[in-house]
């Protein structure tokens, strides 16, 4: 019963395959399955999109003491329709001076890569759109465009502010991706395959009541918040949204976007940030896999949702009650603290996968760490230049 | 039979703008040039796959269409654009290129001599990222190696050239 339930998705596109194979040549029938896979991944991650925006605006409003959206339908829950009947009617407004090819390709190059980027996740068992060989390294190439997307969306409105946002976004985005890659390496070397589905079942089983999970272990755990914490600034999310900090450039790269333009732009944020967590899950908190032995009954596919959600509320949490960092803070912590931390948790994952079985290895990996962690901080703190900026070029 | 198609579908689009990276009729803008550079970079990267080289595939978009092109625009963002838009062909500029296209060019030819067309059916690098690596840190070290120094190198410059005080 429980078998059948975790494989009723699969068993329904076999069926339906084999439905409509009898109305089509059967050279169709991996692009059948194909397209089907990707079409309920394409309805799955909207769906979830629409939650997502509503249970950020409710999460944010109980945290700043409000009650946030519950105007529209039960509890609120039709809002996110409101918004989307709202961004269609709006009036697509394009500056007369912007460069109007790349200013319409923009938000389409945030959008197409994040979904592509979906495919290689497994969001169950058996339930990948494409197993690659280099899976995580598609993911990564795919994620590359985002910064493509946002120099365009910048650079083409031929804005001040635009061109700010964009500088800066980009500024961030390859300074935090050299430890979220960094950081996904480790497991990489543990699983000895790029492929995400071999990562998936590399963390599959139990010792005792322990799942063997990478973040269980202390080059994992690091590894996962270094991912986390790179992860949430490659997405712009709060604390690294200086991007479009309001208070300072308006909304940075997406001010000139008006209209369902800018609805596609927040698509792309909130889809690039559901791959990322997920990827994450699959990298460090074992994928579709359950956490306890005795509620392995439950379906992977809700493992793995349940999973999000939580990465999800984790972001929103963090959104309402951290304040944005500076950029100077932002740039000194990714490449002073981030980036030697992420190479030391590389030679933890060595030490780990060559040491002994035991007591030992796990002393000597978090001790690596441990040591690390405080020195990397208090150095940090130490040099802490509080005085005033000096720039090079700008005076 | 699609693999074909494909190909050729790849191959005339990477050429297109490729040329439209030097030579752009419509605009000379800077900008406009590498962006048609990353749709290049993104066809090469269609015809790694046709070629079963998965992994070199997602390198290129992820180490060219994605990290020096946006390296490349944040520079171009950064300079005077009417200046580059006037510049003239330069001496120096077009003999060194001449030289690079033609020594390219030599070990094009040579490899084309070398290999009869048509003639291996099972391509070297097939697919798996583990042969690759494994060639990398054994046959292919040492150039290997020399172009992680030369990177180095590079980058120890770039943070020279940016230090505000040089002691």
């Amino acid at each position: 019963m429980a078998e059948k339930l975790d494989q009723i998705f699969v068993q329904a596109k076999h069926e339906l395959v084999r439905w409509l194979l009898c109305h089509v040549p059967g050279a169709w029938a991996e692009v059948l399955s194909a397209l089907l896979s990707i079409a309920t991944l394409l309805v799955a991650f909207a769906a979830l999109f629409a939650l997502t925006t509503l249970l950020e605006r409710k999460g944010l409003g109980r945290i700043q003491n409000r009650y946030g959206p519950n105007r529209v339908g039960p509890f609120g829950l039709l809002q996110p329709v409101a918004d989307g009947i709202k961004a269609l009617t709006k009036e697509d407004v394009v500056p007369r001076a912007a460069d109007q090819v790349v200013h319409f390709i923009a938000p389409l190059v945030l959008v197409v890569p994040v979904f592509l980027a979906l495919a290689v996740l497994p969001v169950g068992r058996n339930m990948v759109v494409v197993d690659l060989d280099a899976g995580l390294l598609f993911f990564f190439a795919v994620g590359a465009a985002t910064e493509l997307s946002v120099f365009m969306a910048g650079w083409s409105s031929r804005n001040k502010y635009s061109l700010l946002g964009a500088m800066r976004a980009i500024a961030q985005m390859i300074s935090y991706e050299v430890p979220l890659i960094l950081s996904a390496v480790t497991v990489v070397m543990m699983a000895g395959s790029l492929s995400t589905v071999r990562i998936v079942e590399v963390q599959a089983g139990f010792s005792g009541w322990l799942p063997h999970w990478h973040v269980l272990t202390p080059w994992g755990l690091a590894g996962f918040l270094l991912f986390l914490i790179a992860a949430a600034a490659e997405a712009n999310r709060c604390p690294f949204d200086l991007p479009e900090g309001e208070s300072e450039i308006i909304a940075g790269y997406y001010i000139e976007y008006s209209g369902f333009k800018f609805a596609l732009f927040f698509l792309g944020e909130y889809i690039g940030l559901f791959a990322v967590s997920g990827l994450a899950i699959t990298l460090f908190l074992g994928g579709w896999t359950a956490p306890l032995p005795f509620v392995q009954w439950v379906p992977s596919y809700v493992w793995f949702f349940l999973k999000l959600l939580s990465l999800i509320a984790f972001f929103i949490w963090v959104r309402g009650t951290l304040p944005r960092l500076r950029m100077d803070q932002l740039m000194s912590f990714a490449w002073k603290f981030m980036l030697p931390l992420s190479l030391i948790n590389l030679l933890a994952a060595g030490l780990w996968r060559f040491l002994p079985e035991g007591l030992t290895r796990w002393a000597f990996c978090s001790l690596l760490l441990a040591a690390a962690y405080i020195g990397l901080g208090r150095s940090l703190v130490q040099r802490r230049n509080l005085g005033r900026r000096t720039y090079r070029f700008a005076e | 039979m699609t693999a074909d198609l494909l190909f050729y579908l790849f191959a005339a689009c990477t050429l297109v703008c490729g040329f439209l990276v030097i030579a752009n009729p419509f605009s000379l803008n800077p900008v406009t040039s590498a962006m048609f550079l990353v749709l290049t970079m993104v066809f090469l990267a269609g015809l790694f796959v046709l070629l079963h080289a998965f992994f070199l595939a997602a390198i290129q978009v992820l180490v060219y269409a994605g990290a020096v092109m946006v390296l490349f625009l944040f520079v171009i963002m950064l300079l005077d654009l009417k200046a580059e838009e006037r510049r003239r062909l330069k001496v120096f500029g077009i003999t060194t290129g001449l030289i690079a296209v033609g020594a390219i060019l030599f070990i094009f030819l040579n490899t084309l001599a070398q290999a009869p067309l048509g003639a291996s059916t099972t391509p070297e690098l097939e697919g798996t990222t583990m042969a690759l690596g494994k060639l990398l840190f054994t046959r292919y070290l040492l150039p290997f190696e020399v172009v992680s120094v030369l990177l180095l190198v590079a980058m120890i410059g770039a943070i020279f050239l940016s230090k505000k005080e040089l002691k």
